[in-house]
Protein backbone atom coordinates (compact mmCIF):
# COMPACT_ATOMS: atom_id res chain seq x y z
CA UNK A 1 0.00 0.00 0.00
CA UNK A 2 2.90 2.34 0.61
CA UNK A 3 3.94 2.18 -3.03
CA UNK A 4 0.48 3.15 -4.17
CA UNK A 5 0.69 5.80 -6.89
CA UNK A 6 -0.73 9.23 -6.13
CA UNK A 7 -3.68 9.94 -8.39
CA UNK A 8 -4.03 13.50 -9.57
CA UNK A 9 -6.57 15.15 -11.85
CA UNK A 10 -4.98 17.81 -14.03
CA UNK A 11 -7.76 20.04 -15.29
CA UNK A 12 -7.87 23.09 -17.49
CA UNK A 13 -10.93 25.16 -16.64
CA UNK A 14 -11.97 28.24 -18.52
CA UNK A 15 -11.33 29.24 -22.06
CA UNK A 16 -7.52 29.02 -22.44
CA UNK A 17 -6.78 27.84 -25.91
CA UNK A 18 -3.75 25.68 -25.30
CA UNK A 19 -2.59 23.14 -22.79
CA UNK A 20 1.11 22.80 -23.45
CA UNK A 21 2.01 23.75 -19.88
CA UNK A 22 -0.50 21.34 -18.39
CA UNK A 23 0.86 18.53 -20.55
CA UNK A 24 4.44 19.24 -19.50
CA UNK A 25 3.37 19.00 -15.86
CA UNK A 26 1.38 15.85 -16.57
CA UNK A 27 4.43 14.16 -18.08
CA UNK A 28 6.68 15.27 -15.25
CA UNK A 29 4.25 13.87 -12.70
CA UNK A 30 3.96 10.62 -14.61
CA UNK A 31 7.73 10.37 -14.63
CA UNK A 32 7.65 10.86 -10.87
CA UNK A 33 5.36 7.82 -10.62
CA UNK A 34 1.99 9.60 -10.37
CA UNK A 35 -1.16 8.51 -12.12
CA UNK A 36 -2.31 11.60 -13.94
CA UNK A 37 -5.88 11.83 -15.15
CA UNK A 38 -5.94 14.36 -17.91
CA UNK A 39 -9.27 15.60 -19.24
CA UNK A 40 -8.42 18.21 -21.88
CA UNK A 41 -9.36 21.81 -22.42
CA UNK A 42 -12.31 23.89 -21.27
CA UNK A 43 -13.47 21.92 -18.29
CA UNK A 44 -16.46 23.29 -16.43
CA UNK A 45 -16.49 23.20 -12.61
CA UNK A 46 -19.08 20.41 -12.84
CA UNK A 47 -16.86 18.37 -15.15
CA UNK A 48 -13.90 18.81 -12.82
CA UNK A 49 -15.83 17.78 -9.73
CA UNK A 50 -17.39 14.83 -11.54
CA UNK A 51 -14.04 13.56 -12.81
CA UNK A 52 -12.40 14.06 -9.41
CA UNK A 53 -15.18 12.06 -7.80
CA UNK A 54 -15.31 9.19 -10.28
CA UNK A 55 -11.55 8.88 -10.43
CA UNK A 56 -11.20 9.12 -6.63
CA UNK A 57 -8.16 11.32 -6.99
CA UNK A 58 -5.93 12.36 -4.11
CA UNK A 59 -5.53 15.89 -5.39
CA UNK A 60 -6.84 18.19 -8.13
CA UNK A 61 -4.46 20.42 -10.05
CA UNK A 62 -5.87 23.34 -12.01
CA UNK A 63 -3.97 25.03 -14.80
CA UNK A 64 -5.20 28.54 -15.45
CA UNK A 65 -3.44 30.94 -17.79
CA UNK A 66 -6.37 33.16 -18.72
CA UNK A 67 -6.33 35.33 -15.61
CA UNK A 68 -9.78 34.08 -14.68
CA UNK A 69 -8.59 32.33 -11.50
CA UNK A 70 -10.46 34.73 -9.22
CA UNK A 71 -13.80 33.74 -10.68
CA UNK A 72 -13.02 30.10 -11.51
CA UNK A 73 -11.25 28.83 -8.40
CA UNK A 74 -13.91 29.62 -5.78
CA UNK A 75 -16.64 28.10 -7.95
CA UNK A 76 -14.60 24.95 -8.54
CA UNK A 77 -13.86 24.59 -4.83
CA UNK A 78 -17.55 25.04 -3.99
CA UNK A 79 -18.66 22.61 -6.66
CA UNK A 80 -16.21 20.03 -5.39
CA UNK A 81 -17.43 20.56 -1.83
CA UNK A 82 -20.98 20.13 -3.01
CA UNK A 83 -19.94 16.77 -4.47
CA UNK A 84 -18.68 15.69 -1.06
CA UNK A 85 -15.09 16.31 -2.11
CA UNK A 86 -14.20 18.87 0.55
CA UNK A 87 -11.32 16.65 1.64
CA UNK A 88 -9.66 16.64 -1.79
CA UNK A 89 -6.96 19.31 -1.94
CA UNK A 90 -6.77 21.82 -4.75
CA UNK A 91 -3.53 23.14 -6.23
CA UNK A 92 -3.07 25.76 -8.87
CA UNK A 93 -0.59 26.31 -11.68
CA UNK A 94 -0.30 29.04 -14.28
CA UNK A 95 0.12 32.75 -14.22
CA UNK A 96 -1.20 33.91 -10.86
CA UNK A 97 -0.03 37.37 -9.76
CA UNK A 98 1.61 37.51 -6.35
CA UNK A 99 -1.08 39.83 -4.96
CA UNK A 100 -3.78 37.22 -5.65
CA UNK A 101 -2.10 34.42 -3.71
CA UNK A 102 -3.73 35.23 -0.37
CA UNK A 103 -7.13 35.35 -2.01
CA UNK A 104 -6.48 31.97 -3.66
CA UNK A 105 -5.47 30.47 -0.32
CA UNK A 106 -8.68 31.88 1.10
CA UNK A 107 -10.58 30.16 -1.69
CA UNK A 108 -9.06 26.83 -0.67
CA UNK A 109 -5.95 26.53 -2.83
CA UNK A 110 -3.18 24.74 -0.99
CA UNK A 111 -0.27 25.49 -3.31
CA UNK A 112 0.43 27.73 -6.27
CA UNK A 113 3.05 26.95 -8.88
CA UNK A 114 4.17 29.77 -11.13
CA UNK A 115 5.81 29.32 -14.52
CA UNK A 116 9.29 29.13 -12.95
CA UNK A 117 8.60 26.35 -10.45
CA UNK A 118 10.79 23.30 -10.96
CA UNK A 119 8.98 20.02 -11.47
CA UNK A 120 10.97 18.58 -8.56
CA UNK A 121 9.43 21.23 -6.29
CA UNK A 122 5.97 20.49 -7.63
CA UNK A 123 6.39 16.77 -7.01
CA UNK A 124 7.68 17.30 -3.47
CA UNK A 125 4.88 19.71 -2.58
CA UNK A 126 2.15 17.44 -3.93
CA UNK A 127 3.60 14.49 -2.05
CA UNK A 128 3.61 16.52 1.15
CA UNK A 129 0.04 17.77 0.69
CA UNK A 130 -1.26 14.27 -0.01
CA UNK A 131 0.70 12.80 2.91
CA UNK A 132 -0.76 15.44 5.26
CA UNK A 133 -4.24 14.26 4.34
CA UNK A 134 -3.29 10.78 5.39
CA UNK A 135 -3.58 7.61 3.36
CA UNK A 136 -7.02 8.11 1.84
CA UNK A 137 -7.82 4.46 1.49
CA UNK A 138 -6.64 3.31 4.90
CA UNK B 1 -15.33 8.73 4.14
CA UNK B 2 -16.63 5.27 4.93
CA UNK B 3 -13.82 3.03 6.03
CA UNK B 4 -15.18 -0.42 6.76
CA UNK B 5 -16.00 -3.02 4.14
CA UNK B 6 -19.64 -3.54 5.21
CA UNK B 7 -20.50 0.15 5.29
CA UNK B 8 -18.68 0.84 2.03
CA UNK B 9 -20.49 -2.07 0.36
CA UNK B 10 -23.81 -0.81 1.70
CA UNK B 11 -23.10 2.66 0.34
CA UNK B 12 -22.16 1.25 -3.08
CA UNK B 13 -25.37 -0.78 -3.17
CA UNK B 14 -27.43 2.24 -2.19
CA UNK B 15 -26.08 4.09 -5.22
CA UNK B 16 -23.47 6.41 -3.73
CA UNK B 17 -21.06 7.39 -6.49
CA UNK B 18 -18.44 8.52 -4.02
CA UNK B 19 -18.57 5.13 -2.35
CA UNK B 20 -18.37 3.41 -5.71
CA UNK B 21 -15.27 5.42 -6.60
CA UNK B 22 -13.68 4.54 -3.27
CA UNK B 23 -14.59 0.86 -3.63
CA UNK B 24 -12.84 0.79 -7.00
CA UNK B 25 -9.77 2.33 -5.38
CA UNK B 26 -9.78 -0.33 -2.68
CA UNK B 27 -9.94 -3.11 -5.20
CA UNK B 28 -7.35 -1.58 -7.47
CA UNK B 29 -4.92 -1.08 -4.61
CA UNK B 30 -5.62 -4.42 -3.01
CA UNK B 31 -6.65 -2.71 0.18
CA UNK B 32 -6.55 -5.17 3.11
CA UNK B 33 -10.36 -5.15 3.28
CA UNK B 34 -10.97 -5.38 -0.46
CA UNK B 35 -11.54 -9.13 -0.34
CA UNK B 36 -14.25 -8.61 2.29
CA UNK B 37 -15.73 -5.82 0.20
CA UNK B 38 -15.81 -7.95 -2.94
CA UNK B 39 -17.33 -10.85 -1.06
CA UNK B 40 -20.12 -8.65 0.25
CA UNK B 41 -20.80 -7.24 -3.20
CA UNK B 42 -20.53 -10.53 -5.07
CA UNK B 43 -24.12 -11.79 -4.55
CA UNK B 44 -25.41 -8.52 -6.02
CA UNK B 45 -23.64 -8.91 -9.33
CA UNK B 46 -24.28 -10.94 -12.44
CA UNK B 47 -26.62 -8.57 -14.23
CA UNK B 48 -24.33 -6.34 -16.25
CA UNK B 49 -23.31 -7.20 -19.79
CA UNK B 50 -19.57 -6.62 -19.96
CA UNK B 51 -18.18 -5.51 -23.30
CA UNK B 52 -14.43 -5.32 -23.90
CA UNK B 53 -13.22 -2.85 -26.51
CA UNK B 54 -9.65 -3.55 -27.46
CA UNK B 55 -7.25 -2.52 -30.20
CA UNK B 56 -4.07 -0.63 -30.96
CA UNK B 57 -3.55 2.92 -29.68
CA UNK B 58 -5.25 5.51 -31.87
CA UNK B 59 -7.76 3.18 -33.50
CA UNK B 60 -10.55 5.16 -31.85
CA UNK B 61 -11.50 2.98 -28.89
CA UNK B 62 -12.29 5.85 -26.51
CA UNK B 63 -14.31 7.59 -29.19
CA UNK B 64 -16.14 4.37 -29.93
CA UNK B 65 -16.85 3.71 -26.27
CA UNK B 66 -18.29 7.21 -26.01
CA UNK B 67 -20.48 6.74 -29.07
CA UNK B 68 -21.68 3.37 -27.79
CA UNK B 69 -22.42 4.78 -24.36
CA UNK B 70 -24.42 7.66 -25.84
CA UNK B 71 -26.48 5.18 -27.86
CA UNK B 72 -27.02 2.93 -24.84
CA UNK B 73 -28.13 5.90 -22.77
CA UNK B 74 -30.71 6.74 -25.43
CA UNK B 75 -32.04 3.24 -24.92
CA UNK B 76 -32.25 3.88 -21.20
CA UNK B 77 -29.39 1.64 -20.15
CA UNK B 78 -26.94 2.78 -17.49
CA UNK B 79 -23.28 2.53 -18.45
CA UNK B 80 -20.04 2.17 -16.56
CA UNK B 81 -16.78 2.64 -18.41
CA UNK B 82 -13.38 1.35 -17.38
CA UNK B 83 -10.62 2.89 -19.45
CA UNK B 84 -7.30 1.13 -19.05
CA UNK B 85 -4.12 2.86 -20.17
CA UNK B 86 -0.71 1.32 -19.88
CA UNK B 87 1.58 2.26 -17.04
CA UNK B 88 4.96 3.65 -17.91
CA UNK B 89 7.29 0.69 -17.48
CA UNK B 90 10.01 2.96 -16.11
CA UNK B 91 8.31 4.92 -13.38
CA UNK B 92 5.08 3.10 -12.64
CA UNK B 93 3.32 6.38 -13.41
CA UNK B 94 0.76 6.91 -16.12
CA UNK B 95 -1.09 9.58 -18.02
CA UNK B 96 -4.69 8.50 -18.27
CA UNK B 97 -6.19 10.53 -21.09
CA UNK B 98 -9.17 8.58 -22.29
CA UNK B 99 -11.62 10.97 -20.64
CA UNK B 100 -10.60 13.63 -23.16
CA UNK B 101 -12.69 11.79 -25.75
CA UNK B 102 -15.55 11.13 -23.35
CA UNK B 103 -16.53 14.73 -22.81
CA UNK B 104 -19.99 14.21 -24.27
CA UNK B 105 -20.82 11.84 -21.44
CA UNK B 106 -20.22 14.37 -18.69
CA UNK B 107 -23.08 15.48 -16.51
CA UNK B 108 -25.01 12.25 -16.98
CA UNK B 109 -25.71 10.46 -13.72
CA UNK B 110 -26.40 7.26 -15.66
CA UNK B 111 -22.74 7.08 -16.66
CA UNK B 112 -19.70 6.40 -14.52
CA UNK B 113 -16.20 6.59 -15.97
CA UNK B 114 -13.08 5.31 -14.31
CA UNK B 115 -9.54 5.41 -15.70
CA UNK B 116 -6.90 3.02 -14.54
CA UNK B 117 -3.34 2.07 -15.32
CA UNK B 118 -2.65 -1.54 -16.16
CA UNK B 119 -2.22 -2.89 -12.68
CA UNK B 120 -4.61 -4.22 -10.13
CA UNK B 121 -7.48 -6.48 -10.83
CA UNK B 122 -9.64 -5.79 -13.85
CA UNK B 123 -11.95 -8.63 -12.89
CA UNK B 124 -12.50 -7.22 -9.41
CA UNK B 125 -13.22 -3.73 -10.73
CA UNK B 126 -15.79 -5.11 -13.15
CA UNK B 127 -17.47 -6.99 -10.30
CA UNK B 128 -17.79 -3.80 -8.28
CA UNK B 129 -19.41 -1.97 -11.20
CA UNK B 130 -21.66 -4.93 -11.86
CA UNK B 131 -22.82 -5.03 -8.24
CA UNK B 132 -23.38 -1.26 -8.34
CA UNK B 133 -26.15 -2.04 -10.83
CA UNK B 134 -24.96 -0.78 -14.21
CA UNK B 135 -26.65 -2.42 -17.18
CA UNK B 136 -23.47 -2.33 -19.24
CA UNK B 137 -19.83 -2.21 -18.39
CA UNK B 138 -17.61 -1.09 -21.26
CA UNK B 139 -13.93 -1.84 -20.78
CA UNK B 140 -11.40 -0.12 -23.02
CA UNK B 141 -7.98 -1.76 -23.16
CA UNK B 142 -4.98 -1.29 -25.40
CA UNK B 143 -4.54 -4.42 -27.41
CA UNK B 144 -1.00 -5.27 -26.54
CA UNK B 145 0.49 -8.27 -24.85
CA UNK B 146 -1.38 -9.88 -22.02
CA UNK B 147 -4.07 -7.25 -21.53
CA UNK B 148 -6.09 -8.33 -24.53
CA UNK B 149 -6.30 -11.87 -23.27
CA UNK B 150 -7.22 -10.60 -19.81
CA UNK B 151 -10.06 -8.57 -21.19
CA UNK B 152 -11.31 -11.45 -23.27
CA UNK B 153 -11.47 -13.40 -20.06
CA UNK B 154 -13.29 -10.69 -18.12
CA UNK B 155 -15.73 -9.58 -20.82
CA UNK B 156 -18.76 -11.35 -22.19
CA UNK B 157 -18.40 -9.77 -25.60
CA UNK B 158 -15.03 -8.64 -26.92
CA UNK B 159 -14.92 -6.06 -29.70
CA UNK B 160 -11.60 -5.79 -31.51
CA UNK B 161 -11.09 -2.40 -33.14
CA UNK B 162 -8.97 -1.87 -36.21
CA UNK B 163 -8.54 1.30 -38.24
CA UNK B 164 -6.87 2.31 -41.47
CA UNK B 165 -3.77 4.41 -41.55
CA UNK B 166 -1.92 3.02 -38.56
CA UNK B 167 0.47 0.88 -40.54
CA UNK B 168 -1.88 -1.94 -39.71
CA UNK B 169 -1.61 -3.84 -42.96
CA UNK B 170 -2.46 -7.48 -43.32
CA UNK B 171 0.68 -8.73 -41.64
CA UNK B 172 0.47 -6.29 -38.78
CA UNK B 173 -3.01 -7.35 -37.74
CA UNK B 174 -2.04 -9.91 -35.21
CA UNK B 175 -3.67 -13.28 -35.52
CA UNK B 176 -3.87 -13.39 -31.73
CA UNK B 177 -6.21 -10.48 -31.53
CA UNK B 178 -8.56 -12.03 -34.05
CA UNK B 179 -8.82 -15.10 -31.89
CA UNK B 180 -10.35 -13.16 -29.04
CA UNK B 181 -12.73 -11.12 -31.21
CA UNK B 182 -16.45 -11.74 -30.86
CA UNK B 183 -17.07 -8.66 -32.99
CA UNK B 184 -14.70 -6.81 -35.31
CA UNK B 185 -15.03 -3.08 -35.79
CA UNK B 186 -13.24 -1.26 -38.57
CA UNK B 187 -13.36 2.25 -37.19
CA UNK B 188 -12.55 5.44 -39.12
CA UNK B 189 -14.61 4.05 -41.95
CA UNK B 190 -14.71 7.63 -43.23
CA UNK B 191 -11.00 7.46 -43.97
CA UNK B 192 -9.34 6.41 -47.17
CA UNK B 193 -7.97 2.93 -46.82
CA UNK B 194 -10.81 1.65 -44.64
CA UNK B 195 -11.84 -0.78 -47.36
CA UNK B 196 -8.33 -2.22 -47.44
CA UNK B 197 -8.53 -2.87 -43.72
CA UNK B 198 -11.93 -4.49 -44.19
CA UNK B 199 -10.59 -6.67 -47.00
CA UNK B 200 -7.55 -7.71 -44.98
CA UNK B 201 -9.70 -8.69 -42.01
CA UNK B 202 -12.19 -10.52 -44.23
CA UNK B 203 -9.38 -12.49 -45.78
CA UNK B 204 -8.09 -13.51 -42.38
CA UNK B 205 -11.57 -14.44 -41.21
CA UNK B 206 -12.23 -16.48 -44.30
CA UNK B 207 -9.00 -18.37 -43.88
CA UNK B 208 -10.68 -19.43 -40.70
CA UNK B 209 -8.70 -18.21 -37.76
CA UNK B 210 -7.59 -20.99 -35.42
CA UNK B 211 -10.19 -20.38 -32.76
CA UNK B 212 -12.97 -20.69 -35.21
CA UNK B 213 -11.59 -23.97 -36.50
CA UNK B 214 -11.09 -25.30 -33.02
CA UNK B 215 -14.59 -24.39 -32.06
CA UNK B 216 -15.94 -26.33 -34.98
CA UNK B 217 -13.76 -29.34 -34.35
CA UNK B 218 -14.52 -29.37 -30.65
CA UNK B 219 -18.13 -28.92 -31.37
CA UNK B 220 -18.29 -31.90 -33.64
CA UNK B 221 -15.91 -33.96 -31.56
CA UNK B 222 -17.97 -33.43 -28.45
CA UNK B 223 -21.45 -33.43 -29.75
CA UNK B 224 -21.30 -36.03 -32.48
CA UNK B 225 -20.78 -38.89 -30.08
CA UNK B 226 -23.83 -37.98 -28.04
CA UNK B 227 -26.16 -36.76 -30.72
CA UNK B 228 -25.83 -35.48 -34.23
CA UNK B 229 -26.18 -31.72 -34.20
CA UNK B 230 -29.24 -30.47 -35.97
CA UNK B 231 -29.03 -27.52 -38.30
CA UNK B 232 -30.51 -25.36 -35.55
CA UNK B 233 -28.02 -26.57 -33.03
CA UNK B 234 -25.25 -25.87 -35.41
CA UNK B 235 -26.35 -22.33 -36.03
CA UNK B 236 -26.62 -21.72 -32.36
CA UNK B 237 -23.22 -23.20 -31.59
CA UNK B 238 -21.05 -21.50 -34.14
CA UNK B 239 -20.38 -17.83 -33.84
CA UNK B 240 -18.58 -16.14 -36.69
CA UNK B 241 -17.40 -12.68 -35.62
CA UNK B 242 -19.31 -10.08 -37.63
CA UNK B 243 -17.38 -7.21 -39.14
CA UNK B 244 -18.83 -3.73 -38.68
CA UNK B 245 -17.69 -0.40 -40.16
CA UNK B 246 -17.92 2.52 -37.75
CA UNK B 247 -17.23 6.23 -37.59
CA UNK B 248 -16.87 7.07 -33.94
CA UNK B 249 -16.35 10.79 -34.15
CA UNK B 250 -19.16 13.18 -33.58
CA UNK B 251 -18.99 14.76 -37.03
CA UNK B 252 -20.57 11.71 -38.58
CA UNK B 253 -24.27 11.77 -39.12
CA UNK B 254 -25.82 9.24 -36.75
CA UNK B 255 -27.68 7.52 -39.61
CA UNK B 256 -24.52 6.14 -41.13
CA UNK B 257 -21.97 6.06 -38.35
CA UNK B 258 -22.32 2.32 -37.90
CA UNK B 259 -22.66 2.62 -34.12
CA UNK B 260 -26.14 1.13 -34.29
CA UNK B 261 -24.71 -1.78 -36.29
CA UNK B 262 -21.99 -2.28 -33.72
CA UNK B 263 -24.45 -2.33 -30.88
CA UNK B 264 -26.56 -4.70 -32.90
CA UNK B 265 -23.63 -7.06 -33.40
CA UNK B 266 -22.87 -6.96 -29.66
CA UNK B 267 -26.47 -7.72 -28.83
CA UNK B 268 -26.58 -10.57 -31.35
CA UNK B 269 -23.54 -12.04 -29.69
CA UNK B 270 -25.24 -11.66 -26.36
CA UNK B 271 -28.34 -13.39 -27.73
CA UNK B 272 -26.11 -16.13 -29.11
CA UNK B 273 -24.60 -16.76 -25.68
CA UNK B 274 -27.88 -16.53 -23.82
CA UNK B 275 -29.74 -18.58 -26.42
CA UNK B 276 -31.52 -21.66 -25.04
CA UNK B 277 -31.75 -20.39 -21.48
CA UNK B 278 -28.17 -19.20 -21.47
CA UNK B 279 -26.69 -22.64 -21.57
CA UNK B 280 -23.66 -21.52 -23.50
CA UNK B 281 -23.13 -18.55 -21.24
CA UNK B 282 -23.31 -20.75 -18.17
CA UNK B 283 -20.80 -23.16 -19.70
CA UNK B 284 -18.46 -20.30 -20.47
CA UNK B 285 -18.87 -18.87 -16.99
CA UNK B 286 -18.20 -22.22 -15.40
CA UNK B 287 -14.97 -22.50 -17.35
CA UNK B 288 -13.89 -19.06 -16.20
CA UNK B 289 -14.88 -19.65 -12.61
CA UNK B 290 -12.96 -22.90 -12.62
CA UNK B 291 -9.92 -21.10 -14.00
CA UNK B 292 -10.21 -18.38 -11.39
CA UNK B 293 -10.68 -20.78 -8.50
CA UNK B 294 -7.72 -22.91 -9.56
CA UNK B 295 -5.63 -19.76 -9.96
CA UNK B 296 -6.54 -18.49 -6.54
CA UNK B 297 -6.09 -21.89 -5.00
CA UNK B 298 -2.60 -22.27 -6.38
CA UNK B 299 -1.66 -18.80 -5.16
CA UNK B 300 -3.05 -19.55 -1.72
CA UNK B 301 -1.36 -22.93 -1.53
CA UNK B 302 1.92 -21.47 -2.63
CA UNK B 303 1.69 -18.70 -0.04
CA UNK B 304 0.86 -21.24 2.64
CA UNK B 305 3.67 -23.50 1.58
CA UNK B 306 6.27 -20.75 1.50
CA UNK B 307 5.13 -19.57 4.92
CA UNK B 308 5.52 -23.09 6.26
CA UNK B 309 9.08 -23.47 4.99
CA UNK B 310 11.66 -23.05 7.76
CA UNK B 311 13.85 -20.01 7.16
CA UNK B 312 16.72 -20.64 4.80
CA UNK B 313 15.30 -23.85 3.34
CA UNK B 314 14.60 -22.33 -0.05
CA UNK B 315 18.05 -20.73 -0.23
CA UNK B 316 19.67 -24.02 0.74
CA UNK B 317 17.72 -25.79 -2.00
CA UNK B 318 18.85 -23.21 -4.53
CA UNK B 319 22.47 -23.76 -3.42
CA UNK B 320 22.10 -27.52 -3.80
CA UNK B 321 20.68 -27.21 -7.29
CA UNK B 322 23.32 -24.72 -8.32
CA UNK B 323 26.15 -26.93 -7.09
CA UNK B 324 24.49 -29.93 -8.74
CA UNK B 325 24.18 -31.82 -5.49
CA UNK B 326 20.50 -32.14 -6.20
CA UNK B 327 18.36 -31.99 -9.29
CA UNK B 328 15.54 -29.41 -9.36
CA UNK B 329 13.14 -32.31 -9.17
CA UNK B 330 14.65 -33.66 -5.96
CA UNK B 331 14.96 -30.19 -4.50
CA UNK B 332 11.23 -29.65 -4.95
CA UNK B 333 10.47 -32.99 -3.34
CA UNK B 334 12.49 -32.11 -0.28
CA UNK B 335 11.00 -28.62 -0.13
CA UNK B 336 7.54 -30.17 -0.09
CA UNK B 337 8.70 -32.55 2.63
CA UNK B 338 10.10 -29.83 4.85
CA UNK B 339 7.03 -27.64 4.37
CA UNK B 340 4.89 -30.64 5.28
CA UNK B 341 6.94 -31.39 8.40
CA UNK B 342 6.95 -27.77 9.47
CA UNK B 343 3.19 -27.72 9.12
CA UNK B 344 2.73 -30.73 11.46
CA UNK B 345 1.58 -29.46 14.84
CA UNK B 346 4.12 -31.48 16.85
CA UNK B 347 6.79 -32.01 14.25
CA UNK B 348 7.67 -35.52 13.19
N1 LIG C 1 -11.69 10.25 -39.00
C1 LIG C 1 -11.97 9.61 -37.86
N2 LIG C 1 -11.23 9.85 -36.77
C2 LIG C 1 -11.53 9.18 -35.64
C3 LIG C 1 -12.58 8.22 -35.59
N3 LIG C 1 -12.62 7.70 -34.33
C4 LIG C 1 -11.64 8.30 -33.63
N4 LIG C 1 -10.98 9.19 -34.41
C5 LIG C 1 -9.84 10.02 -34.03
O1 LIG C 1 -8.73 9.18 -33.78
C6 LIG C 1 -7.96 9.68 -32.71
C7 LIG C 1 -7.77 8.64 -31.63
O2 LIG C 1 -9.02 8.38 -31.05
P1 LIG C 1 -9.19 7.71 -29.62
O3 LIG C 1 -10.64 7.48 -29.41
O4 LIG C 1 -8.48 8.49 -28.59
O5 LIG C 1 -8.42 6.33 -29.87
P2 LIG C 1 -7.88 5.24 -28.82
O6 LIG C 1 -6.46 5.55 -28.55
O7 LIG C 1 -8.03 3.94 -29.53
O8 LIG C 1 -8.74 5.33 -27.60
C8 LIG C 1 -8.64 10.93 -32.24
O9 LIG C 1 -8.05 12.05 -32.85
C9 LIG C 1 -10.07 10.75 -32.71
O10 LIG C 1 -10.73 11.98 -32.93
C10 LIG C 1 -13.34 8.01 -36.78
O11 LIG C 1 -14.26 7.19 -36.82
N5 LIG C 1 -12.99 8.71 -37.89
MG1 LIG D 1 -8.25 5.54 -25.57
Amino acid sequence: MTDRAIRILIAKPGLDGHDRGAKVIARALRDAGFEVIYTGLRQTPEMIAEAALQEDVDVVGLSILSGAHQTLVPVIRQTMNAHDLADVPLILGGIIPEQDHAEMAQAGVEAIFGPGTSTADIVTTIRRIVAERGEPTA
Amino acid sequence: MTDSAPSLAAAVLSGSRRALARALTWVENEHPDSAALLSTLYPHGGRAWVVGITGAPGTGKSSLVTALALRLRQQGETVAILAVDPTSPFTGGAILGDRIRMRDLSGDSGVFIRSMATRGSLGGLIRVLDAAGFDRVLVETVGAGQSEVDIARAAQTTVVVEAPGLGDDVQAIKAGILEIADVLAVNKADRAGAENTVRALRAMLELGHPTQRNRMVNHHGQRMSAEAPTQDDHEAELWVPPLVRTVATREATPENDGIGDLLDAIDRHRAHLTHADGDKLRQRQRGRIEGELLDRLSHALMARLLAALPAGTLEAAIDDVQSRQRSPHHAVQSLLDSAGKAAQPNGV
